[in-house]
């Protein structure tokens, strides 16, 4: 599925046009972005939470040759799934796949 | 942010779109990502992330309180890999080192 998908599910499902419909994805993702570029979080109940992290250096090892090097502190993007979503996946208690 | 949060933002920077249609935009758009990962489905996302599936082995827990070993089913798990043009803006303004030594 990619934005196509939803850009089309938001049309025949409300009605917007193309366009409208097009218009919306896009900005949502855009919006999105920005909030987590400035480092708030985003909340969505039903569906998960996005959040940036500091990481502080830290020392990593090339797996390849054994080398030590430092990993630069940085910002990363987490999500966490929310109950309802994980749960969404998961219908029957007795779930074997 | 939240989803109401959103969905405020939505209305303000498109005026021709009322509060209720956006309210209905967001949802649809949220409940066909959840659709597609029920059903196995990945969603990819440019510049945001990709959303998958992950299959999570039956493995043997433990409860915390009492110490008795039981198993805890295999489970279907979604799993977020950020995308290249987010996973640069959000460390951008961690040191210019971070961001120029990966990817």
């Amino acid at each position: 599925m990619t934005k196509a998908d939803l850009v089309e599910a938001v049309h025949t499902k409300i009605g917007f046009s193309k366009k409208e419909s097009s218009d919306i994805v896009e900005l949502l993702f855009d919006t999105m972005k920005s909030t987590l570029e400035s480092g708030e979080k985003i909340k969505i109940s039903g569906f998960g939470n996005f959040e940036v992290r500091d990481k502080h250096s830290r020392i990593g090892r090339n797996p390849q040759t054994g080398d030590a090097i430092e990993i630069s502190a940085r910002r990363v993007l987490t999500f966490k799934p929310s109950q309802i979503l994980k749960n969404s996946l998961n219908p029957a208690a007795s779930e074997q796949s | 942010m939240t989803k109401s949060e959103l969905i405020e933002k939505l209305t303000s920077d498109l005026p021709q779109l009322n509060q209720l249609d956006a309210e209905m935009a967001v949802k649809t758009i949220f409940s066909t990502m959840t659709e597609a990962l029920k059903v196995g489905d990945r969603i990819e996302i440019r510049g945001f992330g990709s959303f998958s599936v992950r299959h999570r082995k039956e493995r043997m827990g433990r409860n915390p309180k009492t110490g008795v070993i039981i198993p805890v089913p295999a489970k279907r798990v979604p799993f977020f890999t950020v995308g290249n043009e987010l996973r640069t803006r959000v460390n951008s303004d961690a040191t210019a080192a971070a961001s120029e030594g990966q990817i």
